[in-house]
């Protein structure tokens, strides 16, 4: 069962490495922040893959943690985007 | 960990339905020629695909703590990523990235930002105000 898994792990990281090209050629800024957003959620995805995979409960609170935190990121690149303070 | 039951292929199917789901989202992100509509694609197939991989996480593992944590996060996922979608994309519209040349109408643009934010290009220009005011 491990060859599915790991197949899996490398369609996200391929996934990945597309955001990754889009983060490197975005014409404006916007673009690359989409793209940090997306690598993101893809993060989420694979520290829960591996977490089932070596059976290793703690690894998907990893993949909580960081869903939290790709979430506060977003919104504050969001706001400065937008050109206003944070406590607006 | 021999042998398989149906439960455990019935979450290997729904893991890649969620992993197909992301890579066409990971694609749709290279391939579409706008902000929007890269953030279209990529953050609604992005978020179902990674909410079907907690879901067969947790067919897979039962209801053990490891289950009931992907099961957790799926749900936050579901409920956080299309408002920091939503932040970015007013975000950006602010900021004055431009819609493709093929939009055919900014409703919001015209009202808050005194004007559509459409590219503009010679010749097209005229159609894309015509199709507007027949839609406005």
């Amino acid at each position: 069962m491990s060859v599915l898994w790991i197949s899996i792990l490398i369609i996200l990281g391929v996934a990945a490495f597309l955001c990754l090209f889009r983060i490197f050629r975005g014409p404006t800024i916007a673009d690359r922040m989409v793209g940090v957003d997306i690598m993101g959620i893809l993060f989420v995805g694979i520290t829960a893959i591996t977490g089932i995979l070596y059976n290793l409960s703690f690894l998907v609170d990893i993949a909580i943690a960081l869903a939290l935190i790709s979430f506060v990121g977003t919104l504050a690149l969001a706001k400065y985007l937008e050109r206003r303070t944070l406590d607006d | 960990m021999t042998e398989v039951t149906v439960v455990d292929v019935i979450g290997y199917i729904v893991i890649f339905v969620g992993v197909v789901f992301d890579l066409l989202g990971a694609i749709g992100l290279v391939r579409f020629p706008d902000v929007y509509n890269r953030l279209q694609s990529a953050t609604k197939s992005v978020t179902l695909g990674t909410f079907g991989i907690m879901i067969g996480i947790l067919i897979v593992a039962g209801f053990t703590p490891l289950g009931i944590k992907a099961l957790i996060c799926g749900v936050f996922l579901l409920l956080t990523a299309p408002v920091s979608a939503h932040a970015l994309s007013r975000g950006s519209l602010r900021f004055g990235a431009k819609m493709w040349k093929g939009t055919v109408i900014d409703a919001y643009g015209k009202d808050k930002l005194g004007g559509p934010q459409i590219e503009s290009e010679e010749g097209e220009t005229k159609e894309n105000k015509e199709a507007e005011d027949e839609v406005a």
